[in-house]
């Protein structure tokens, strides 16, 4: 792995994660390890069956491996933490309180004390940054399904993490939608340098978006089969991402991964 | 405006269903023919006596709905008089009623909401205590009414007593199982932005729950208005319940209808305002 490129420091350390449910179970996943730098965008592929998620809930805090340790900042994991904010799969919004609301829960949360006016504000700057300044007093049942994840980052990004770890976060939406957060996703961390673990399942995605990629075998028993560097430089735009050279070495390289090495990777670790 | 339309016609039904029942109310406690021929001699006095003279035409002892009304009017006209236990006014009996109910169903909802909040985040203390629970709550609450008595000795705590037991159970499975449902994702939400304990279950249990708990209070309520005027009937020196019976022994039917009717229109009142309560805390997915 290559995490000494100029003076970059390692965020959080994974190491040896296994997880098994019951003793004589089969792993789910065993032997993950990587680490991720500071400003770092990676992206985890793998098919579903793989533990993805549980991978991402243990980075999270949410959940335990059953062996190895999660690390960051050089102190272990393991609780949740407001220095890793979570964009769930589902977008996990509070379906009683407004838009507004929901971020100043998050936010209160983040500056506890912090006087009225100042939540309102920091909210709304949020809120400006995901383009729903305008939705703040509606509820998340009167949203798209884009314009409620857009809030799940908002929530996100308003407690200032260290990490940002998102699970599939726009899995569920329509490929218009999703090409437009994934631009709003890509402006924000190059504005505030944010770091990212995001997991999915789409190649285009994960090209457009993320610096290294974690590719996953099939589950169970899943491992990590290879780690790809992103050969693309970092000011990526989708809509004219396909004419970079090396676009295509890199995405035909991730389909025939998904599509029949992925499983050979898995049987020839049993 | 469809929906309006259909509205209007629902109540204009209702009214003329009402007026239906009431006609039909009168013609059945029409007056039959007058047995005043009958009477005769000794007979008349007797007659007489019993307010069944020739002046006034033969009756069922069931009103009519003038005569109803006319007495409803009498009864209404001082609804909190109060001339000792056996003599008071049907509002002030009513209140009687109320005020128990409050205070039986207050201490139930006290008891079975924090206590179904703790069943609903442990799981082993709700198995434990499930069996317990699905024992007593099919007990008609009449059935404790001997115990009660026995233990408690007073008819007033015996009565809030059959109240409360009566109440508890909806409100503590309802807000176990609703509490037992909040989604894991709210849940870690409320993890990951490090929620103390009271801040999580204020933000984010008791919202995502409430209106579970409000349904359990809802049934809870209906319950125990059903309970008490049976309660009252029994033990009680007032409320609406007594009030019933002992009008039922003055044989003045007409105190008895109107009882009824305001004990289903104070049932309904109190079924709407938790209506109201559980919109107030809905929420759509």
């Amino acid at each position: 792995m290559q995490n000494d490129t100029g003076g970059i420091t390692p965020l959080m350390h994974v190491q040896h994660l296994e997880k098994r449910y019951g003793a004589n179970a089969p792993a789910i996943f065993s032997d993950i390890s990587f680490t991720i730098n500071r400003g770092e965008f990676v992206c985890m592929i793998g098919h579903s069956g793989c533990g993805k998620s549980t991978i991402l809930n243990i980075l999270a805090g949410l959940e335990h491996p059953t062996t190895g340790h999660v690390s960051m900042n050089g102190h272990h994991v393991t609780q949740p933490g407001l220095e890793r904010g979570v964009v769930f799969q589902g977008h996990a919004l509070m379906p009683w309180l407004t838009v507004a609301q929901n971020v100043a829960l998050a936010v209160r949360a983040r500056y506890p004390g912090m006087n009225k006016a100042d939540v309102t504000q920091k909210v709304l700057h949020y809120l400006t940054m995901v383009n729903l300044q305008d939705a703040q007093h509606k509820r998340p049942s009167e949203l798209s399904g884009g314009m409620r994840q857009r809030v799940g980052i908002a929530r996100a990004f308003s407690t200032t993490p260290d990490m940002l770890l998102m699970d599939e976060p726009f899995g569920a939406l329509d490929a218009l939608t999703r090409g437009v957060i994934q631009e709003e996703l890509l402006r924000i961390c190059a504005k505030t340098g944010q770091t990212v673990f995001m997991i999915t399942h789409d190649v285009d995605e994960a090209i457009l978006l993320a610096d290294r990629l974690i590719l996953m075998s099939n589950g169970p028993q899943a491992h990590i089969a290879e780690i790809v560097e992103n050969p693309l430089p970092r000011n990526r735009v989708r809509t004219s991402i396909h004419h970079q050279p090396g676009f295509y070495d890199l995405r035909n390289h991730l389909v025939d991964f998904l599509v029949r090495r992925s499983a050979l990777a898995s049987q020839t670790s049993h | 405006m469809g929906g309006r339309q259909e509205k209007l016609k629902g109540t204009l039904l209702s009214f003329v269903l009402a007026g239906a029942l009431l006609l039909a109310w009168q013609v059945l406690t029409l007056p039959s023919a007058p047995p005043a021929e009958v009477i005769k001699g000794e007979n008349a006095e007797y007659a007489q006596l019993m307010g069944m003279s020739s002046a006034t035409p033969a009756s069922h002892g069931f009103p009519s709905p003038s005569q109803f009304g006319h007495d409803a009017w009498q009864q209404l006209q001082a609804p909190f008089h109060n001339s000792g236990p056996n003599d008071r006014g049907i509002g002030w009996q009513l209140g009687a009623s109320l005020l128990r109910v409050f205070i039986g169903y207050g201490l139930a909802v006290a008891v079975a909401v924090p206590l179904g909040l703790l069943m609903g985040q442990i799981p082993l203390l709700a198995r434990a205590l499930n069996p317990f629970i699905q024992v007593l709550r099919p007990i008609s609450p009449l059935a404790w009414m001997p115990i009660a008595l026995y233990t408690i000795q007073n008819a007033e705590e015996c009565g809030i007593f059959v109240i409360f037991i009566c109440s508890l159970w909806p409100v503590l499975l309802n807000t176990s199982f609703g509490v037992a449902r909040v989604r894991r994702e709210w849940l870690d939400v409320a993890s990951t932005l490090e929620l103390g304990w009271a801040r999580r279950m204020w933000l984010v249990i008791l919202p995502a729950a409430a209106p579970t708990i409000i349904t359990g209070m809802r049934v809870g309520m209906g319950i125990a208005w059903l309970a008490i005027v049976a309660a009252e009937m029994l033990v009680g020196s007032s409320g609406i319940g007594y009030f019933v019976w002992n009008q039922w022994n003055n044989l003045s039917i007409s105190n008895v209808i109107l009882a009824v009717l305001l004990i289903g229109i104070t049932g309904m009142i109190l079924d709407t305002a938790f209506s109201a309560l559980q919109r107030s805390v809905g929420y759509a997915e």
